[in-house]
């Protein structure tokens, strides 16, 4: 039963990591950049949700969606100021990558300067109804944070599976140049992808915000390490590779404390991830296309 | 005698030098890491408990935190015989997460705390000595039949087989030589700092080490030290300049700009 509650927990911890993976992947996949900048953006979502929280009150269905709208802007202009001016020139693969950390650096001392430095707690409390199902506890907080996250996933899935724009983005993915010509306006998928990867971004940085009550601008680099964890370990570039991922390092962290130690917490997800890829050098899902790198 | 603040910048460009050569190593062998900052953990507290709590000489602590911080680039490197590019990047990213959460439950040495009472060793000319070695060392390898292959192995590795290079041995040896400097690299630090904690050499470390070796270029070993240079001097500058409550704002946009400007670093990619 113990096994079982942690497993609960640590999907709904994983769910989040999936929300960040998915940014991740998202923007490896159209553009072949590690986005580095990708947990400060998670981190925005979360301070500007709160500011608004205080400012305008209102619950859950304020936060998001301005956690949303404030991380899919700064997303986009993240590769509006520091990744498409290098794209277009020919440089070190790397050079867009560095240009992100960059980009993080920034955002990370407007955050301290604006918001202050110190941790703080989340206002968006909810009554806290706590379900007992067969052994197991489950609090309101977990269930909100599942359906958002899992309600989220979902509707990605529908969204580039069924809808014209989201067959766009797949084939921008698959390759760029034959996308192009084929007529598709690359640009435009490319700030899509930005955009859409941020939102989820920032929708997980009120997830996490709530269901550890604290924030701080420094939020975003452990959690941008887990993410970029959880894509390496679902594959580059897969969307539901990075689903798994998330889950899997969620389970794995949760189920080392509990029988392990909880000083070690951060590092199993690595040792999982250092044995997938001995094993599986691409990943779960991941296809052979970018092993090259 | 010289200004002590000028002294510590320059001991600090001695030692970023070191580190970003630790780095340029395994890059011209086309193996990129985020991890450096592990190793340089690694040379930091084995050298600095050696000379607080053992009390041995300063010399040998520096080539044991070296040979230490080597033999695991060694184990470390096998298994980038396998995975390449983004992976081995993300992989040696978790390295460096690895031993710093291993600092951080690691009893005798202070664990979360921190270990003090490093006594100082990491004098000017300690760091100009050994500054010097290392960017010899590098000079050395490149004109050498080693060095030829590895460029051979970072331009093409198929190509590089064929004509009789083992990729294992040249990779697995660079990928240790570049941890064994970063263990060096660290043993410098902790001698100069005589507090260390696992904190400083987190992902930000590693993350400032690539950036040192790309900003400058990672064509030559030439680059990699002037971007180290570039990168200690800059915030400095920019201390002075009156900006020292948006210094790593400024910092953040100069690294972008520069990326734009000139995407093969500063010095380029001259082979």
């Amino acid at each position: 039963m113990l096994l079982l509650q942690q497993v609960v927990n640590g999907v709904m911890l994983g769910s989040t990591y999936s929300l960040i993976a998915i940014g991740y992947t998202l923007v490896f996949g159209v553009l072949h950049l590690i986005h580095l900048a990708h947990g400060e953006v998670f981190m925005i979502g979360a301070f500007v949700a709160l500011q608004v929280v205080l400012l305008a009150g209102g619950g859950l269905g304020t936060a998001l969606p301005a956690a949303a709208v404030a991380s899919a802007t700064v997303g986009v202009l993240i590769y509006l100021v520091a990744v498409k001016p290098i794209m277009a020139r020919k440089g070190h693969l790397f050079a867009p990558m560095i240009s992100t950390i960059g980009a993080g650096l920034v955002l990370q001392e407007l955050a301290t300067r604006i918001f202050g430095g110190e941790q703080v707690g989340f206002p968006v409390q909810m009554e806290s109804h706590v379900w007992h199902v067969g052994g197991i506890t489950i609090t309101s907080v977990q269930v909100v944070i599942l359906t958002v996250s899992l309600g989220l996933m979902l509707a990605l899935h529908l969204f580039v599976t069924m809808t014209r724009v989201g067959m766009a983005m797949r084939a921008t993915a698959e390759s760029m140049v034959i996308s192009h010509s084929l007529g598709i306006r690359s640009d435009r998928i490319i700030l899509l992808t930005f955009a859409i990867a941020s939102a989820l971004a920032g929708i997980a940085g009120v997830l996490v915000g709530m269901s550890f009550n604290s924030i701080s601008p420094y939020m975003g680099v452990d959690m941008g390490i887990k993410g970029l964890a959880a894509m390496l370990l679902g594959g580059l570039g897969n969307v539901y590779g990075a689903m798994l991922g998330g889950l899997v390092i969620g389970v794995v962290e949760v189920i080392s404390v509990g029988y392990l130690s909880s000083s070690y917490r951060d590092a199993f997800a690595f040792f999982v991830i250092i044995a997938v890829l001995l094993f599986r050098p691409r990943g779960i899902f991941g296809s052979t296309a970018h092993v090259e790198g | 005698m010289l200004d002590p603040y000028i002294e510590s910048i320059l001991i600090f460009v001695g030692i970023n030098i070191v580190l970003s050569l630790s780095l340029y190593l395994p890059v011209s062998a086309g193996l990129l890491s985020l991890g450096q900052g592990g190793f340089m953990a690694i040379g930091a507290y084995v050298s600095g408990y050696m000379t607080s709590v053992m009390e041995m000489p300063f010399w040998l602590a520096l080539l044991a935190g070296g040979v230490v911080a080597g033999l695991v680039g060694l184990l470390v490197g096998i298994p980038s015989l396998r995975i390449k590019g983004v992976y081995l990047i993300i992989m040696t990213m978790g390295f460096g997460e690895i031993v710093r959460v291993f600092y951080l439950n690691f009893e005798p040495t202070g664990a979360a705390s921190g270990m003090g009472g490093i006594p100082v060793h990491t004098t000017l000319p300690v760091v100009a000595l050994v500054t010097a070695c290392v960017l010899f060392l590098c000079y050395q390898i490149r004109g050498s039949r080693i060095g030829r292959a590895l460029e051979a192995v970072r331009e093409d590795e198929l190509a590089a087989e064929v004509i009789g290079i083992n990729l294992t041995q040249v990779k697995v040896a660079i990928f240790g030589l570049g941890a064994a400097v970063a263990g060096i690299g660290g043993c410098l630090f902790a001698h100069y700092a005589t507090f260390i904690d696992p904190g400083q050499f987190g992902f930000q470390r590693s993350a400032e080490i690539f950036i040192m070796v790309v900003l400058g270029g990672m064509g030559n070993f030439v680059g990699a030290a002037i971007g180290a240079v570039v990168l200690t001097i800059l915030p400095e500058l920019l201390r002075i300049g009156g900006m020292q409550e948006w210094r790593m704002t400024f910092f953040g946009v100069l690294l972008v700009i520069i990326m734009i400007v000139r995407p093969l670093g500063l010095i380029g990619a001259r082979r």
